[in-house]
């Protein structure tokens, strides 16, 4: 006893000093150009930002659920590639009636979910009904956001009537009135066609916990099963998901037979982890990190824009409701400057409340040009020549629209301090405090915010700004309201001339001024071929290959 | 000894109910709430409301404690608002890699630093004392995130020796009964699962175990210093003492009860240190959890594993008491 205090302790240091040795050799067989792997590679390892909310992509509404969800499942209704258009997948085709109520789906024959059920008219109605019974927390918004805002919300309240299965290969869905952006919205993962016989046994819809604490049912925490390439392996919370190869797929596959999303919170060290050869590739590139990344002979992907940043104008607050300090405002801000200086490579000015990928763009709308001699001058007209205007931005916060709103900031009120405004700054942290500020009070003046959106469908960006009367914009317009409203509801091929009409109707009233659309950017190594860039991240990987 | 243990124990129960109120009150006077951090950029203030009635926050607070405290005292520590699991869930799945990191860090920290303090003390004025006083100093004045970064994008980035996060390399197929990834590998048999989570856990371990390094290190040397002066250690050394009995028996043994102190409360400072090593290294432990739960305004979680961190806090310091008497033969017999 008495000597092996001091022993214990030399041994302690010995076998510490021995594992960093030896890790060395441990090492270079972990290294990625060692591996001798070549072509041999089947697994793909992916930075996810966090874990998936929810195996159950019903229950889903965030980029990492539905990252997840779109190498399990697939829905009645795919997007073409590159694209954020609508295209077949397991509907080959559907057919619209007249009065805009009636979808009949043809669904594609033959097809398994991973549990051998089969994917037939029956489970497609299964899971609509399924979709429209929920009650209590599973009616939630938090839990079934995407169903409440596609369909209005559950039994009543809902658009949806019914669902007949007419054959094995034919459902039909009613509605009690018409939704135009249907199909579009079934591309979303939230209306996976999942398996009835996982559904009921792993009791997908049972949402436990007490009242003031919903918890995820079994089917969600570890039990998912579509019909998609890839069949759910294993969740270690806070660590990683792994998928395998579905050996029934109806599909091709590329080289990737096991998919490993690991978990890595923060940019930096997702970046690193690249960089040491312990992943394939990320997402959420930092824009700092992109010329470093190419340079070190990364591939750097852009995905086509599908946000748009833009500077919202409180009308409540004086003088922001008169058109002429709006439209100065307007015409004080050099755009390409702002993208230039602050957002990524690849950025697009935008014209508009949409960005130009989606089907309501119009080439016509009121634009302001950056002049700031005119700014000058309307500030003059409007008595406004000594304009002192509160600016609000978020900081802590990198979102795909607006990578560092400082920065945006800076460069926006230099241009208007240049004709004259006076810009009082209020930073404040996007979590928790940002977004009450400027959605929850009239406590705001101008103020930075973007939007991604969910699917093709022009309403999903001008409606969800100008839809209803709200703190954000502060002003009350019913007649602009209404015709949003009415585009919205407009039949299936009036409908982009309609969107069309709004946008120029929007960009006449100015509420805000819209900025840039910025390309959110992915990295891989040299070995990743064929990623399927999406820009609504409509991204599966059984078309990946892998080069020596 | 056991009534000390009683005793200690029973305290625990006034020290985590005035925590838990802290906490709670803490917690509920942020601003926000996790209402905007669940449903996004557009919530309509009508969501929000429901969202809130949903987990109670629109009662009175006192209301909503007193339902707090009733769960806890059934062990319902609550439901995660971002992950929709269990809080004491969460807890004990990541738990484990804390620990193993802490265990890590705590070896480097006594495994270099009693020696390197010994040594110091018994050369003092030499070069070994001199580099030992920068070594501690640089260790208690660097950032613990600094270093993590540093060590990762040496260690890992740049030469490739170690990976550079997470507990095990993401394409390895183990299992793991116990969620302990070194112990796990070493019970199944699968040694390279056990080998990659060890190498997982030391550029994490020394990043987190620098700080009490430099700790442990100062306080051995003052300790052993003031020891080696003593009259009994004279004494026994004019008996003609073995000298490597005076060392192991009159000189370290009696040292070593502040430096157990020491180590005592450094295990708190490893718990608080692991949420910035976790977070640098993606380690999916209790501290990287902790911050993510910060950031999504989480407060079931917030408020659990705090107070879970103070039981365990608790029950170290504890340890350290009762192992006292293992090195002090008076403190024995006084009990």
């Amino acid at each position: 006893m008495r000597r092996r205090a001091t022993r214990l302790a030399g041994g302690v240091t010995l076998v510490t000093a021995a594992a960093v040795a030896l890790s060395g050799c441990v090492a270079s067989e972990r290294d990625p150009e060692g591996s001798g792997e070549g072509s041999g590679k089947s697994t793909f390892v992916f930075a996810a930002s966090a874990d998936p909310g929810s195996l159950d992509p019903a229950f889903a509404s965030d980029g990492e659920s539905f990252r997840v969800a779109r190498q399990i499942f697939e829905g009645l209704v795919g997007v073409e590639p590159g694209t954020a258009d609508p295209a077949p997948l397991l509907a080959e085709s559907w057919d619209i009636s007249e009065d805009g109520l009636e979808y009949t789906f043809h669904l594609k024959e033959g097809v398994k979910f991973h549990d051998d059920t089969d994917f037939d008219a029956e489970a497609v109605c299964f899971n609509f009904d399924r979709w429209a019974n929920w009650t209590g927390l599973a009616a939630s918004e938090s839990l079934s956001y995407y169903y409440t805002h596609v369909f209005g919300g559950q039994g009543d309240n809902g658009k949806y009537d019914s669902c007949e299965a007419s054959d094995a290969a034919t459902a039909v869905v009613t509605l009690k009135s018409p939704l135009p952006e249907l199909v579009p919205a079934l591309s979303l993962p939230s209306f996976s066609i999942q398996s009835p016989t996982a559904l009921e046994e792993f009791k997908a819809d049972e949402i436990g916990g007490a009242e003031d604490a919903p918890e995820l049912s079994e089917y969600a925490t570890g039990h998912p099963v579509g019909t998609g390439p890839y069949e759910f392996g294993e969740w270690k919370a806070g660590e990683s998901v792994t998928l395998s190869a579905f050996d029934g797929y109806w599909g091709d596959f590329g080289d990737v037979q096991n998919i490993v999303f690991t978990v890595i919170a923060e940019g930096t060290a997702r970046r690193q982890a690249l960089e040491a050869g312990d992943i394939d590739g990320y997402d959420l590139v930092a824009p700092a990190d992109v010329d470093a990344l190419k340079g070190a002979g990364y591939q750097v992907l852009d995905r086509d824009p599908f946000n748009i940043l833009y500077l919202g104008m409180n009308q409540a607050q004086k003088p922001l409701d008169d058109p002429k300090v709006r439209q100065a405002i307007a015409h004080a801000i050099d755009k390409e400057a702002l993208v230039a200086a602050a957002l990524p490579e690849g950025t697009e000015v935008a014209t508009q409340f949409v960005p130009s990928t989606v089907s309501g763009y119009s080439d016509d709308v009121a634009t302001y040009e950056f002049d700031q001699e005119k700014a000058k001058e309307l500030l003059k007209e409007a008595g406004q020549e000594n304009l002192e205007i509160e600016f609000n931005y978020p900081t802590d916060v990198s979102r795909p629209y607006m990578p560092d709103a400082a920065a945006i900031y800076e460069a926006i009120s230099a241009d208007l301090e240049e004709v004259g405004i006076t810009v009082k700054a209020t930073p404040e942290p996007w979590s928790p405090t940002y977004l009450d500020t400027i959605q929850g009070s009239d406590k705001h003046g101008l103020h930075l915010l973007g939007w991604t959106g969910d699917y093709n469908d022009t309403y999903n960006f001008i409606g969800t700004f100008f839809g209803s009367q709200s703190s954000e914009w502060g002003f009350d317009d019913e007649s602009l309201f209404k015709s949003l409203g009415d585009a919205r509801y407009a039949p299936v091929d009036e409908q982009e001339a309609q969107y069309k009409a709004a946008n120029e109707a929007v960009m006449e009233f100015l509420p805000g001024v819209p900025l840039a659309s910025p390309v959110p950017s992915l990295a891989f190594t040299e070995q990743v071929q064929g990623y399927p860039v999406s820009p609504v991240q409509d991204e599966v990987y059984n078309v990946i290959t892998f080069t020596e | 000894m056991l009534r000390l243990i009683v005793q200690r124990l029973l305290l625990l129960i006034p020290l985590l109910l005035g925590l838990s109120v802290l906490l709670f009150a803490w917690v509920r006077a942020l601003p926000g709430g996790p209402a905007t951090a669940l449903l996004g950029e557009r919530a309509t203030p009508e969501a929000v409301a429901r969202i809130n009635t949903l987990y109670g926050f629109d009662q009175p607070i006192h209301i909503q404690y007193f339902k707090y405290l009733g769960r806890l005292l059934t062990g319902d520590f609550g439901v995660s608002t971002r992950t929709g699991r269990p809080v004491l869930d969460e807890f004990l799945t990541r738990f484990p890699a804390t620990i193993e990191l802490t265990i890590v860090a705590l070896i480097i920290a006594i495994g270099i630093g009693i020696p390197l303090g010994y040594v110091a003390a018994r050369r003092a004025g030499s070069f070994i004392d001199h580099s030992s006083v920068v070594v501690s100093l640089i260790g208690v004045t660097v950032p613990v995130f600094f270093l993590a970064f540093i060590l990762k994008y040496v260690f890992a980035v740049e030469l490739g020796w170690f990976p550079s996060t997470g507990r095990q390399d993401p394409t390895m197929i183990a299992t793991h009964p116990t969620n302990f990834y070194v112990l796990d590998g070493l019970l199944t048999g699968e040694w390279d699962a056990a080998w990659d989570a060890l190498v997982h856990l030391i550029l994490p371990g020394i990043a987190l175990g620098t700080i009490p390094l430099a700790i442990v290190a100062r306080m051995t040397r003052a300790a052993v210093s003031e020891v080696q002066n003593a009259d009994y250690v004279r004494t026994a050394r004019a008996k003609g003492i073995r000298p490597s009995r005076l060392r192991g028996e009159h000189i370290l043994r009696n040292s070593m009860l502040p430096v157990l102190t020491t180590i005592g409360l450094q295990v708190g400072l490893l718990l608080s240190g692991a949420v910035l090593t976790e977070t640098v290294f993606a380690f999916a432990g209790i501290g990287s959890f902790l911050a993510e739960a910060v950031f999504n305004a989480d407060y079931p979680v917030m408020q659990g594993f705090v107070l879970m961190i103070a039981i365990v806090y608790a029950l170290v310091n504890l340890l350290v008491d009762v192992s006292y008497g293992l090195i002090d033969p008076r403190l024995r017999r006084q009990q």
